[in-house]
């Protein structure tokens, strides 16, 4: 080993601690990087495997009641591969001990083996056995929220009879990933499970002999969806068709879709602003260590070592401490990012999970920040090496200060010298001051953008739960029903308030703009569940025309005053031309809304209603949900309680862990610029602090000289930080947007406190580890030696 | 040569200010075993100025180290106004310096952020009865340098504002490490020439290494150090002016 290459070794033995500071910020921005995108690879790669293997298909229909004779037809339609047809329900379920309904979809499978498309991955038990027309499989997460096994029983209203099931198995199925009932935003185990029921004991149990309700299509490789849609839709609209759709309309894949999608804006996001500001302090905490070096610098070069080989050892130095920084974050982002794809493998049921990340973002981190690490080097080993090597190895000349505004002030007048010396320091170099201070900004302004998460989620759930629902309980009916019905529901125990909603699949056309979706019928005087714009404003149901979501408006590309075309995909299908009468803001979903009488005019039908919000009193309402159970007209039961529940335990589980990764590495990177400033400091200033502790300073004393410059850097960064962290947020939130929800731009008081908190003590722990070193300098080399 | 100053330096009589027994300094660097200093006993009396002379490595900055507080004998015991110095803990220690003793470098070590003034207020800010900085520095003839900054000064004018610093708290010690070790003669008199005057003028106990021979002209008493012990000890029955000393 060349001596110099045991110099790099010892050197970076002496300044470990550093090295270690350096590491952290270094391993954050990569960490952050490889956590992000590796789970997004991942939960690709899962899905697009889990598909594939269960043969998941690629369109869907629902129709009232389809002979199965249109099997045949169906095949033959061009650009079809295989035809699977099924019946398909919703029923309440009863299960002992557990009060609030539970909706249950039940989808048939054929008894004698898996079905041709959306194949279950059977996780326990067996399949259903011909002629057992009471044996069900069901979905493994409701299975595992109810704690049921194979062998267990429940109870189940179909088509108003009340059947005794028998699980014979739990299953996944690809078209189930986010197992999601009607109206829910999250999955909620509890209250919406699937049930698979052999084909025979489904026909029978709703009268569908010979006849499917249900269809998915597999295409052959190359045709397009919707031609096959367009045809499909003609061929079903006899059977009352509800418009078939594509998978990428599938709401499992919809949402799973989503939520890759918001991922990988996440990973795009997030990182990169790490990634650049972790460059950006190592290139800066670096520049500063060399420009230290000068001495040893000169004493080298005296010795006659080219420029190159200097710059060489110096590029070696920063490697290794890049390298470590690299490989750190590469283990960690590794690890968190396996932790983070089964958390979401948690949400997102799949049988199987594949961590298998590629090495592309392994290179993206590395590369990024060794090269920054390399730039911040270069400039001070150049500026050093351009020295005489008798000038280098010279201490610098004292630097000249001037008074400066300080002196003349009155408010310097009064300063004792040690905190003249502070301020001198800082003003004498105002870029360094202002890069080191933004160093600690940028920490903050991480923190801020990362902690903020909280704050969205929280104004998100509260706009849409709290502020714009005040019903207790949504009950969808089975088929719409004249209006009438609403005092039925009145009179059951302890409903206060009855209001009623429609809501119908339409196809929302403008020029070649399409969104597929649902209008929402409201009657003019909603209260419980009124249009509400996130500003805090509700607005109220015009007699005719539309309401839109601001997204859905835009998506669309319409404004108030013009028109789009409403296809209706039930019932009797009518295209109707429609205006837009208002935009309202909102953060979850695209919504539309119409009054509900126009609403029904548009169908051509009379005064119907499909869904119910109901005002419950607390007290009375297990009897209600007893009564519910049993009515053979309600489909499904919804509780807002409930719904506000599981998006908050939902989004904790996934986004919330994943965003702590976040401020977990924000922390690092605080303590890395920290604890980075304070030792800088210290080598700038030792022998300055060794003279005063010789002088008659208490250490003490002494402390408040160098940590009052750490401080008052601080004092500077903290609040650039919070501007920083705004507009960073600002960036963040104005380009993360999916069409399941818009990140609300909020970050509460509580969240700026938090981050300087967190800055604040990586910033004494720092300071408190380098105070160590102040008890320890040498006195006596002070006396004797020049630098 | 005035005649108190004889009465001074003849008077072993006076009233001793610090005294040394027994001092030895053992350092340890791995398997190497350094004996700084070999059982020294000194006392230096009051308004005395004393020189300690030798070869580098003799002994002499290892006993000022531990007379001025900075480091601890391995053995023996160090005594100021009767206290054992040698049993303070940090912070006594640290009071010591502050209060009672000024210390000047070989390189100055002013604080460069700082003017002659402010870096002679560093000082008087912390010492209970200090002189004024402007009194101080116009002792050492730098009066009309009161807001130079360091880069502004020459070094022997950097020195003799470190020299105002050290006694600007009135100590009842002064000590000197090769004061105009770094300096050119002509600045080295200058320097020389304030220590000599403080001295006098405000009766601090002085102690000053040199290796130079000539300059232990102006002392009361020469200690000749070799090898960690003192191997001379001579009083000077004529003591120079510093303005009469060249080299």
């Amino acid at each position: 080993m060349s001596p110099l290459d045991r110099k790099l070794l010892r050197d970076l033995w002496r300044l470990r601690g550093q090295v270690i500071a350096i590491a952290f910020i270094v391993a954050s921005g990569v960490g952050v990087l490889i956590m992000s995108l590796s789970s997004h690879e991942a939960l690709e790669e899962t899905g697009a495997a889990y598909y594939e293997r269960y043969r998941f298909a690629q369109v869907f229909a629902e129709v009232k009641r389809a002979p199965l004779s249109l099997e045949a037809a169906m095949a033959k339609l061009p650009g079809v591969q295989v035809v699977e047809t099924r019946i398909s329900q919703f029923a309440v379920v009863d299960i002992a001990g557990f009060v609030e309904p539970v909706i249950a979809r039940l989808v048939s499978v054929p008894e004698r083996g898996q079905p041709l498309l959306n194949r279950l991955a059977l996780r326990s038990g067996r399949w259903v056995a011909p002629g057992r027309v009471d044996e069900i499989i069901v979905s493994e997460p409701f299975a595992e929220a109810h704690g049921l096994k194979p062998g267990d029983t429940l109870q189940a209203v179909l088509k108003g009879n009340k059947r005794t099931l028998t699980i014979v198995g739990t299953a996944l199925s690809p078209e189930f990933v986010y197992t999601i009932g009607p109206g829910a935003l999250m999955p909620d185990d509890l209250r919406f499970g699937v049930f698979w029921m052999g084909r025979d004991a489904l026909e029978a149990a709703y009268d569908l002999e010979d006849a499917f309700n249900d269809v998915v299509l597999s295409l052959l490789r190359g045709s397009e969806p919707a031609l096959v849609i367009d045809q499909l839709d003609r061929l079903l609209e006899t059977y009352g068709g509800v418009g078939a759709y594509a998978r990428k309309d599938q709401i499992s894949n919809w949402f799973l879709s989503n939520e890759l999608e918001q991922l990988r804006s996440m990973s795009r996001i997030l990182p990169t602003v790490f990634l650049a500001v972790a460059g950006f302090l190592t290139n800066m905490v670096l520049a500063r260590l060399i420009a230290i070096e000068r001495t040893e610098i000169g004493l080298l070069k005296a010795f006659g070592y080219s420029n190159a080989a200097i710059g060489w050892h110096y590029s070696k130095m920063v490697i290794v401490m890049a390298g470590l920084g690299i490989l750190l974050g590469w283990a960690i982002g590794y690890l968190l990012g396996q932790i983070n794809t089964e958390i979401y493998g948690e949400q997102f049921r799949f049988p199987f999970l594949l961590y298998r990340p590629g090495p592309s973002s392994f290179a993206t981190g590395a590369v990024v920040s060794l090269v920054a690490a390399l730039i911040g080097a270069a400039s001070a080993v150049r500026s050093s090496t351009r020295l005489a090597p008798a000038e280098a190895m010279r201490p610098p000349a004292p630097p000249s200060f001037s008074k400066g505004a300080l002196a003349d002030s009155r408010a310097g007048r009064f300063l004792d010298q040690p905190s003249r010396m502070i301020a001198r320091q800082l003003l004498r170099w105002p870029l360094r001051t202002f890069l080191t201070a933004s160093g600690i900004a940028m920490a903050v302004a991480v923190l801020i953008s990362s902690l903020q998460w909280f704050d969205s989620i929280d104004e998100m759930a509260d706009v849409h739960f709290f502020q714009a629902q005040r019903q207790d309980v949504t009950v969808g009916l089975v088929d719409p029903e004249a209006g009438s019905v609403m005092h039925a529901f009145a009179a059951l125990p302890g409903v206060q308030s009855v209001e009623a909603q429609r809501i119908v699949t339409v196809n929302l056309r403008s020029g070649n703009r399409l969104h597929r979706g649902s209008l929402n019928g409201l009657p003019p005087d909603a209260r419980l569940e009124p249009i509400y714009d996130a500003t805090g404003r509700e607005l109220p149901v015009p007699p005719g025309g539309l309401v839109l979501a601001e997204t859905l408006a835009e998506k669309l590309d319409v404004v108030p005053g013009e028109s789009v075309w409403v296809e209706v995909l039930e019932g009797r299908r009518p295209h109707v031309e429609v205006p837009v009468v208002a935009l309202f803001d909102t953060y979850l979903g695209m919504p539309a809304y119409m009054e509900l009488s126009a609403l029904n005019r548009l169908l051509l039908e009379p005064d119907r209603v499909e869904f119910l919000d109901l005002l419950v009193d607390e007290t009375q309402q297990a009897e209600l949900f007893a009564e519910l159970k049993d009515l053979p007209e309600v489909a499904a039961v919804m509780l807002r309680r409930a719904a506000a529940d599981t998006f908050y335990e939902t989004l904790a589980r996934t986004l919330l862990i994943f965003v702590s990764f976040f401020a977990a590495f924000a922390c690092m990177l605080a303590f890395g610029v920290a604890y980075n400033m304070a030792r800088v400091a210290l080598s700038e200033r030792g022998r300055e602090l060794a003279t005063l502790r010789v002088l008659g300073f208490s250490r003490w004393e002494i402390s408040y000289i160098l940590l009052g410059e750490v401080a008052l850097t601080v004092l500077i960064g903290v609040p650039l930080g919070c501007l920083a962290g705004f507009a960073l947020t600002w960036l963040i939130t104005s380009s993360f947007e999916t069409e399941l929800y818009r990140v609300p731009f909020v970050i509460d008081a509580d969240t700026y406190g938090l981050a300087i908190v967190i800055v604040l003590i990586s910033t004494v722990v720092s300071c408190l580890l380098v105070r160590d070193r102040l008890d320890h300098l040498d006195l006596i080399a002070v006396l004797k030696t020049r630098e | 040569m005035p005649e108190d100053m004889r009465v001074l330096s003849d008077a072993p009589s006076k009233r001793p200010s610090l005294s040394a027994v027994g001092l030895t300094k053992v350092y340890r660097t791995g398997e190497v075993v350094v004996h700084a200093l070999r059982g020294i006993d000194m006392t230096l009396y009051e308004s005395e100025l004393v020189v300690l002379l030798g070869p580098s490595g003799s002994g002499k900055s290892t006993l000022l180290n531990i007379l001025g507080g900075l480091d601890r004998p391995t053995e023996g015991q160090v005594f100021f106004d009767g206290t054992a110095l040698t049993g303070l803990g940090d912070a006594a220690l640290t009071r010591f310096r502050r209060d009672h003793v000024g210390f000047v470098f070989q390189f100055y070590n002013l604080i460069p952020s700082l003017t002659a003034q402010e870096n002679v207020a560093l000082v008087t800010e912390i010492a209970p009865a200090p002189m004024a900085a402007e009194d101080a520095l116009w002792l050492v003839g730098l009066g009309d340098r009161l807001d130079h900054f360091p880069a502004q000064l020459s070094g022997g004018e950097q020195q003799r504002v470190a020299i105002a610093r050290a006694i600007a708290k009135r100590p009842r010690i002064l000590l000197c490490d090769e004061p105009t070790g770094a300096l050119d003669s002509k600045s080295g008199v200058l320097v020389l020439e304030a220590i000599q005057q403080v001295n006098e003028e405000l009766g601090t106990t002085t102690a000053l290494i040199t290796h130079n021979a000539i300059i232990s002209e102006m002392a009361d008493r020469v200690f000749s150090f070799a090898d960690g012990e003192i191997s001379d000890v001579r009083v000077n029955d004529v003591k120079r002016r510093v303005s009469e000393i060249h080299w």
